[in-house]
């Protein structure tokens, strides 16, 4: 009596989400469905594609082209805010504003290519590394600890001493970035792989005769993930901030080229003259980091196993 | 180590003298109710749970997981995370004062050294980076005030007392170096330091082996027999319930289904839920042919069934049990059951 | 079910020590966990082998043995003539589609990425040879119907489904190669009270169905009995006794498997003051070092010095009618006496 009557019992319902949902639900999509609902998460990700749109059309936001010298007017220098200069203008009579606003593309393309490479090696290697552990992970683990034991900024300025300005650009900046960064994702990615292959379903698997590829890409990657998405999203907010940081100290992103960490720099000398140069391009660089750490913070809410 | 081991008779009937309060039991919960607010709904764990108990007495209760035994001890521990868990309406009655009507502070004088617990898992309910000794004469240092050479003199008696054996060379031990069965006992220690009248004990043994289960049980046996301690034992386990307990609450979706007597709930039971747990148990003279198994699932506590939450998996379901709630019927002076054919089940005469 | 013609399990002398080291660079083996040290029994078609044994006696890691998810340090096992130690590649491959398991924890055994029909259908991925590409859903769902599962709910996910039908899916996935030898280790020992005769209901079910063999590992003794036709007890990763269930439960000869099912609670309160009890002292010493001669003879209450000095070999011995490792070995019926 007892098992026949098991299909007969109507399926165990699994709470109201899925009942609205009426789709069988991932774990990925439960995420998705916990963000969707979380205010940070709205925030950070409306902030987010308002600084993507104004990347790749800032003619929407602005009516000036910041990359047209000719509309600089050094006569018009740090002339503080006015109905033509929202933010003022810098000391090369140039409209703040309109900078600003173009200014969201390097940092925007910084941050992702940073990302991207940094999380792709990083990400493989830490695979690799977890998975086949021994000697394999004893030598990329050294490896990665020395470029670990680098203070960031530092290494960054010494790579891009060594590219020389002449060569510096978003290319260098990216390739500074990632070769600093790219063994923090190696090591959460290591060492959720390396929880991740010793649970059971991973043990069934291999009793059931899987090769390692299948194991790694089927098994182990889909539930190592997790950690290494929370990391990189709040990395991009990183990348942008140090991209500042090394425009800023002159090794980084070069005139004509506009970044917002130049553009503080620039503006820094004369801050007392003229205050909105630095405090806008600070403002929005602020407020695109915070974006991607709420950003980051939200997903880490929403993908933590502990708290589902 | 290598002593003969004995067969032991370890049980006795409740003191005589237990409990004279009036008619007050020790300890009484009354209709108490615990609901968790979570993401999905609000999750009634408990529906109006009721039982007493005396002095010396051994009470189990008897349940699956998501039954709502844990909750409820958590419930008179003070124990509960508050929110999630809220308590809307009941009351926990010890020696006559309600419990949930007392100040935090005042709860805390009680937990620990009017009631105390035991947690299944040892090793995480142990601080990891303490000895075990400093651990225990804690206890005797907050609560009774004692310097430190007493505490631990203290300690080292109590560990004495739960059998660890070479307790002065070992109360410097951290817990990662006792094994699971002493483990336990060392909570058990930290448990009766300040001789609670009311031990309740969450499937205490869940995690052990059998034989090192039975060591437990036995040690558990004893001390209750030596201070007359009464006893709350959570488990779902049929052969630990029958070998200690006194009387049992059977309890499913929240709620008691069956109030009894240890003798009369395995001898016959009241309730379909509790005989289906009893018949579904491997016999040596049905080897062979199939298990009685209760169908279907447990229910989920964000959805329950209407009516009795028992009434999908029941045989002796009829049109009422789908839409009345059946109150707790009483069968004797002892016994109740919350069932609206206990008539028939007790007669055996199936639906 | 008498054993009869060729074993389809065959395991002989099996060792497993997995090597204790200091040191990070140099790696110096100071030591080893003898986790399984010479085991050897037989297991025939439509069979079951109960073992039991308490935690560290080794029976899990008998259970890797056998599934070749370890290497042994020495014996061999042979599932239906062939030699799963020396087998690589292909070769195991199809060895493997003849030994399945289902594990004890369905909350973890099951990967929560992935769908109901994945994970079923998944040893047709693998094995692409027993079932061709269109037949596969078709398949997964048979077989979800043949656990009790309700074959439409294929596109949803573990989590979605309680304890009991976890175990469904993991016994289902076992079942999709058609093996010969399942491997149960713990399989109810995780579920609800209620839901574990359902379990066990359709592990019986599914072995006539399709003449399974079982090695069925469990630390509880009475679903053991219910299950098995041979039991055989573990203790320090040694089997100390082996034999039909009648003679083990009825006359157990090994004074640990007296104390065994003398230790396991009876459900019936009736007489319960008049039980026999053997409460063994103290806990199972480290498979790291166990004691000479006997490894039960710390705890024994029948040790002499002979114990000490000499292992006892698992062997029929005069006044018992199967094998028991035991010097004193005597039958003596613990569970009955009233």
């Amino acid at each position: 009596m007892s098992d026949s009557t098991i299909t007969a019992t109507p399926p165990e319902k699994t709470g109201k989400r899925e009942q609205k949902a009426k789709k069988p639900a991932s774990l990925w999509s439960d995420a998705w469905y916990d963000l969707r609902r979380n205010k940070v998460f709205l925030i950070g990700a409306g902030l987010v594609a308002v600084l993507v749109v104004m990347a790749v059309f800032p003619g929407l936001f602005s009516p000036i082209d910041a990359y047209n010298p000719a509309t600089c007017d050094l006569s018009r220098a740090r002339q503080g805010i006015t109905g033509e200069h929202w933010f003022g203008s810098d000391n090369l009579g140039c409209d703040t504003y309109s900078r600003v606003i173009y200014g969201a593309r390097i940092s925007i393309i910084v941050g992702i290519a940073a990302t991207l490479a940094t999380s792709l090696v990083g990400g493989a290697l830490g695979l690799v590394a977890g998975f086949y552990g021994r000697w394999v992970d004893v030598i990329m683990s050294r490896i990665a600890e020395i470029f670990f034991a680098i203070p960031s900024i530092l290494g960054a300025l010494l790579i891009l001493a060594v590219i020389g300005r002449d060569n510096a650009g978003i290319g260098s900046v990216v390739l500074a970035l990632s070769v600093l960064a790219w063994p923090l994702v190696l090591r959460i990615m290591r060492a959720a792989v390396i929880t991740t292959k010793n649970q059971d379903f991973v043990v069934a698997a291999r009793a059931l005769g899987a090769g390692p590829g299948r194991i790694m890409l089927r098994h182990v990657l889909p539930n190592a993930l997790a950690p290494v998405i929370v990391v990189t999203t709040m990395n991009l907010g990183l990348f942008i901030a140090a991209e500042a940081a090394l425009s800023f100290l002159g090794v980084g992103i070069q005139s004509p080229d506009i970044s917002w960490g130049l553009m503080i720099a620039d503006a820094r000398n004369r801050f007392l003259e003229a205050w909105e140069p630095l405090l806008f391009p600070a403002l929005f660089l602020s407020i695109t980091v915070l974006a991607f750490v709420m950003l980051g913070d939200a997903v880490r809410d929403a993908l933590d196993p502990k708290l589902r | 180590m290598n002593r003969p081991a004995g067969a032991v008779d370890t049980h006795l009937s409740p003191s005589l003298f237990s409990g004279s309060l009036g008619t007050e039991p020790l300890l009484a919960v009354d209709n108490l109710h615990v609901e968790f607010t979570t993401r999905q709904g609000v999750a009634r764990a408990v529906n109006g749970v009721s039982y007493s108990l005396d002095a010396g007495e051994t009470l189990a209760v008897l349940g699956e997981s998501g039954s709502g035994k844990s909750v409820t001890a958590q419930a008179i521990m003070g124990i509960l995370d508050m929110p999630p868990a809220r308590i809307p309406k009941g009351e926990i009655r010890f020696r006559g004062t309600d419990l949930l009507k007392l100040s935090e502070s005042a709860r805390s004088q009680i937990r620990g050294q009017q009631i105390a617990m035991v947690f299944q898992d040892a090793l995480s309910a142990l601080n990891p980076v303490f000895t075990v000794g400093w651990q225990i004469a804690e206890m005797f240092r907050v609560h009774r005030g004692m310097g430190r050479k007493a505490a631990y003199a203290k300690a080292i008696e109590l560990m004495e007392r739960v059998r660890i054996p070479a307790a002065k060379q070992r109360v410097n031990d951290y817990p990662h170096q006792f094994s699971g069965g002493m483990r336990q006992r060392i909570m058990i220690a930290m448990s009766i330091a300040l001789d609670p009248e009311i031990l309740i004990a969450d499937e205490p043994t869940t995690a052990l082996d059998v034989t090192v289960q039975a060591q437990i049980m036995e040690l558990l046996a004893e001390l209750q027999r030596e201070s007359n301690m009464a006893m709350i034992l959570i488990t779902h386990d049929l052969g630990v319930v029958a070998d200690v307990a006194d009387k049992i609450a059977v309890m499913y979706a929240g709620r008691i289904v069956e109030n009894a007597p240890v003798h009369d709930v395995y001898k016959n039971p009241a309730h379909p839920y509790a005989k289906g747990l009893l018949e579904s148990i491997p016999r040596v003279d049905l080897k062979g042919q199939e298990l009685y198994a209760i169908k279907g699932l447990p229910p989920n506590l964000l959805d329950m069934p209407t009516g009795c939450a028992f009434h999908p998996r029941c045989p002796y379901k009829q049109d009422e049990c789908v839409t009345e709630v059946p109150p707790l019927h009483q069968i004797s002076g002892t016994r109740s059951s919350a069932c609206h054919y206990w008539r028939e089940v007790l007669d055996g005469t199936a639906g | 079910m008498a054993p009869q013609g060729e074993p389809i399990l065959e395991v002989r002398d099996l060792v497993k020590h997995f090597p204790l080291t200091q040191g990070i660079v140099l790696k110096r083996q100071i030591g080893a966990i003898k986790a399984v040290d010479g085991v050897s029994f037989d297991l025939h078609r439509g069979e079951t082998l109960g073992v039991v044994g308490e935690s560290g006696c080794g029976k899990s890691t008998l259970a890797k043995l056998l599934m070749a998810l370890e290497q042994p340090t020495s014996g061999t096992v042979r599932v239906a003539g062939r030699d799963l130690g020396s087998a690589r590649g292909a070769e195991l491959k199809g060895i493997r589609r003849n030994i399945q398991m289902v594990m004890q924890d369905p909350y973890t055994s099951l990967n929560p990425r992935m769908t109901v029909g994945d994970i079923v259908g998944e040893p047709y991925e693998i094995h692409s040879e027993v079932a061709p590409k269109g037949d596969r859903r078709k398949k997964v769902q048979e077989l979800l119907e043949v656990v009790g599962l309700n074959p439409d709910h294929i596109n949803r996910y573990p989590h979605q489904f309680s304890g009991g039908q976890r175990q469904r899916i993991g016994i289902a996935r076992g079942l999709a190669l058609q093996p010969e030898i399942i491997v149960c280790d713990e399989p109810v020992s995780a579920l609800d009270v209620s839901i574990q005769a359902q379990v066990i209901n359709l592990l019986e079910r599914l072995q006539n169905e399709f003449n399974l063999a079982y090695i069925f590992i469990a630390h509880d003794l009475s679903v053991v009995r219910h299950i098995s036709d041979r039991v055989a007890v573990m203790y320090l990763g040694k089997i100390v006794e082996i034999g039909k269930d009648t003679e083990i439960y009825d006359r157990p000869s090994h004074p640990y498997t007296q104390a065994l099912l003398s230790a396991v609670p009876v459900p019936d309160p009736e007489g319960r003051e008049h039980r026999e009890r053997i409460i063994l002292q103290g806990d199972p010493p480290s498979p790291a070092n166990p004691p000479s001669g006997c490894r039960f003879r710390t705890r024994c209450w029948k040790a002499q010095e002979i114990c000490a000095e000499q292992e006892p070999l698992l062997q029929i011995r005069p006044g018992t009618d199967h094998e028991s490792a035991c010097h004193f070995a005597e039958a003596h019926d613990v569970v009955h006496v009233s």
